[in-house]
């Protein structure tokens, strides 16, 4: 082999190379987003039934329940607008509270409770995950759209 | 009095910076020997100044200073000692000051280390670390000043986050900045060889201790987070793909790929345009890294405060030192060349794949962590890329990456014969494959993923006794003879080795079982018993704490000892926080930590069984360890004859 063959065979063997990484990362990329829903969402059935996302917003005053096994937890994810009962078998965050902003990564199952895999952890009391807030956030302005097409209308 | 002394020490030093940016560059430039030989006083100067700011800081912290706002907000007069002296770099302006301490320490080191370099070599090095330094100085002055005022006076400190109230935290950041600004010293020696149009075998030579240097505090800081979070967020898990752990971890990778292609750069001379390209990428995946950590961009423990001046100051920086440098490198590289020829088979060639794979395995982590942000900011929506994203892209980048390790350190430079590479892997083949089908049999259950990850250990620990012997016969037969760079390497491999041995029982056999246990009731984990006695109350120097007794014995009897996970209320933050109590052996980790009381008595408990566990940072302080044996290999202390100095050969061993 010629030097140049040789070095246009390594030119190949390198791009070759990079090209299969990069259609592995690709693919792996596309399959393992996890995407993000507040509850309204949910209730609007933008959600997917088969797949997992992240759900967030605020856990609602009271609703943390604790079921007779001890280590499944029932509560309810709202942005103020919806609602969704949430089920999680496991300990929780220690900065997980009724009233403050939870983020949770799981799927919706048939009965229309979110089982959820993980709860993720904060590390700051007053901290508010920003997907939760996102979800407020949307869930008010959705609420203040809607007045003003009701004033609108009446006018 | 003493936070001013501070304050006025960083402007002294932004001055010094300047004109050890600008003189020993512009001297070296133009041959001006009396603004070169500015350069090593100024280096030594500039640590001096910002060692004494520092040193301001901590005293305040020492003496309760709450009128420093700084001290305020991260401190309290009940913390202990130890916490409040580390609390100097709990906070985002006193991180960032460790930062610059940091990188004026390893600006010092060179000008004091470096002797047997010409000056202009040394001019141009430390003139690119002090412009490094102006920018962190003028970040810290502009927009993060620690010794901020606070009037009036606090009565009393609003104490440090007590997640980083534990010893890991104490030199968790110092390490892994020690390894971030550390590669800003290859990072200058890249730079200054393209200013100076450059590049030899005594360029890498020099560089190479550095990056090794750096990279080892790297690997330890990141072990040391990884333990950290491990022991201190209460669910045992060692590492997350937080895009936090991801930024710490691009520098690792792209400064794992210098390492190998210095290697090249210095035994071969070839490689030497990409070596550079990688010096410029690891010291730019650091700044990335402090970007992403200390811009708020990212909610986690580490990010303190969001000021969107902040990030904006890095993200400027960040685009002037990468736009710079790639500038420059467009500008000179062509003069560089990719010199050296090689066979397809040969070590450059095998080194060149270790590169192309470490590269992707770098742009893969960055894809991953910057596409979310970058959806986010654009206001395209939020998504998240988690875990089985980077296992599914990284294992199989990473394996052939494995594989090659056992085969390169075989291969000889230039021209490798297959068939006798064959020979030497014959054994090392059969007896990993053989370990890989039966250990996990013996381990209890045979499963692919165990088998796979114990065929690569198996591969790592087989060739590299197959070229420590190797070495042994062809090299007079001493082994002691060997370089120490050979020995360092060995380690280092070894520890890979150890690691993966540690991820692979971990993930193929732990037990985790989050249960609920009144007093007296009992669990079987992994083969022991853990028993619940009793809850007691306790109180800390500065929290509450319930207290837990878990009785644990080896199930089939044997001595029986106590664990004692804590659940704590700290009194000024009223944070809870779960203290997990771990038993660690050699091969395996019991892992008990409380999750809530229960109405009506009892707690939720988590028991965990993690086998190998500690083999994960182990095998990370091994590649530590061989870092640290390779950096004192006796050619980089030994200044090289002028004559031999031209010839790329003659530092080949």
């Amino acid at each position: 082999m010629t030097p140049r063959r040789k070095r246009l065979m390594l030119a190949a063997t390198v791009l070759g190379g990079t090209a299969i990484a990069v259609v592995l990362v690709i693919n792996a990329f596309r399959s393992n987003l996890v995407f993000f829903y507040s509850p309204s969402d949910i209730a609007a059935a933008k959600a997917p039934k088969d797949r997992t996302f992240r759900l967030g917003g605020l856990v609602e005053e009271g609703s943390v329940k604790r079921q007779s096994d001890g280590v499944t937890v029932r509560f309810v994810v709202t942005d103020t607008a919806k609602s969704i009962p949430v089920e999680y078998r496991g300990i929780l965050p220690d900065l997980f509270k009724e009233g403050k902003g939870v983020v949770t990564q799981g799927r919706i199952e048939n009965d229309g409770v979110f089982r959820a895999q993980e709860v993720l952890a904060k590390h700051d009391e007053n901290y508010m995950p920003p997907e939760a807030a996102d979800a407020v956030e949307r869930a008010h302005k959705a609420a203040t759209q809607s007045r003003e097409t009701l004033k609108a209308a009446g006018n | 009095m003493l936070p001013e002394i501070g304050h006025f020490a960083l402007v002294v030093a932004l001055f010094v910076s300047v004109a050890l940016a600008v003189l020993p560059v512009v001297g070296a430039a133009r041959g001006n020997v009396a603004w070169m030989s500015f350069a090593r006083p100024a280096a030594n100067a500039q640590f001096v100044l910002i060692a004494l700011a520092f040193g301001c800081l901590m005293a305040s912290f020492y003496n309760n200073d709450f009128s420093v706002v700084n001290v305020a907000n991260n401190s309290n007069s009940s913390l202990p000692t130890a916490y409040r002296l580390a609390a100097s770099w709990g906070s985002h302006e006193g991180s960032m000051l460790l930062w610059l301490l940091m990188l004026a320490g390893w600006t010092c080191a060179v000008s004091l280390l470096s002797r047997s370099l010409p000056l202009p070599m040394v001019s141009r090095v430390l003139g690119v670390m002090g412009f490094v330094s102006i920018g962190f100085l003028l970040f810290v002055l502009l927009t993060s000043n620690p010794f901020q005022r606070l009037l009036p006076p606090a009565q009393d400190g609003r104490d440090l986050n007590p997640l980083l109230q534990d010893p890991g935290m104490v030199i968790h950041p110092p390490m892994l900045y020690m390894g971030y600004v550390g590669f800003a010293v290859a990072f200058a020696f890249a730079v200054a060889a393209l200013l100076a149009g450059r590049f030899d075998a005594a360029w890498a030579r020099w560089s190479r201790p550095w990056t090794t240097a750096a990279w080892m505090f790297l690997t330890i800081g990141i072990a040391l987070g990884s333990w950290w979070a491990y022991y201190e967020l209460g669910w045992g898990g060692w590492w997350f793909w937080d895009p936090v752990e991801n930024a710490s971890f691009m520098p690792w990778i792209a400064g794992t790929a210098l390492l190998h292609s210095l290697a090249v750069a210095e035994k071969r001379g070839a490689f030497k345009a990409w070596t550079v390209l990688l010096a410029i990428a690891a010291f730019s995946l650091s700044l990335l890294g402090t970007f992403l950590v200390r811009s708020g961009v990212l909610t986690s423990v580490h990010a303190f405060a969001t000021d969107p001046a902040r990030g904006i100051f890095i993200l400027l920086f960040l685009g002037i030192v990468i736009g710079g440098s790639l500038a420059l490198y467009g500008w000179r590289a062509g003069s560089v060349g990719f010199a050296g020829r090689f066979d397809r088979v040969s070590r450059e060639s095998l080194l060149l794949a270790n590169n192309v794979l470490l590269a992707a395995a770098t742009g893969a982590v960055m894809l991953g962590t910057l596409y979310p942000l970058a959806l986010d900011a654009l206001g395209l929506g939020k998504i998240s890329v988690g875990t089985p994203y980077f296992e599914a892209v990284f294992v199989p980048l990473m394996a052939p990456v494995v594989l090659l390790m056992g085969v390169g350190p075989m291969a000889r430079w230039k021209s490798a014969d297959v068939g006798e590479l064959a020979q030497r892997l014959k054994w090392p083949a059969l007896a990993s494959v053989l370990g890989a089908v039966l250990l996990p049999l013996a381990a209890g259950r045979w499963s692919l993923g165990v088998a796979f990850g114990l065929l690569l250990a198996a591969w790592v620990f087989t060739t590299t006794a197959v070229v420590v012997m190797q070495r042994t016969r062809s090299g007079g037969g001493q082994l002691l003879r060997q370089p120490r760079s050979f020995w360092g390497m060995v380690l280092a491999h070894l520890g890979v080795g150890i690691f993966i041995v540690g991820v692979t029982m971990v993930r193929g056999y732990e037990t985790e079982r989050d249960v609920k246990m009144n007093f007296g009731d009992s669990v079987a984990v992994g083969g022991y018993r853990f028993t619940l006695h009793g809850v007691d109350e306790i109180t800390g120097p500065n929290y509450l704490a319930a207290r837990g007794r878990v009785e644990v014995q080896k199930e089939g009897g044997g001595p029986s000892f106590t664990m004692h996970p804590e659940k704590r209320i700290y009194k000024v933050q009223r944070m809870p926080m779960t203290e997990a109590a771990i038993d660690t052996g050699f091969t395996r980790d019991l892992y008990v930590s409380l999750g809530e009381a229960l109405d009506g008595g009892g707690w939720t408990v988590r028991v965990y069984h993690k086998p190998f566990v500690d083999w994960i940072w182990g095998g990370a302080f091994v590649m530590a360890l061989g870092a640290l044996v390779a950096i004192t290999d006796r050619r980089y202390r030994v200044a090289p004859k002028p004559a031999t100095e031209a010839s790329p050969l003659a530092a080949a061993t």
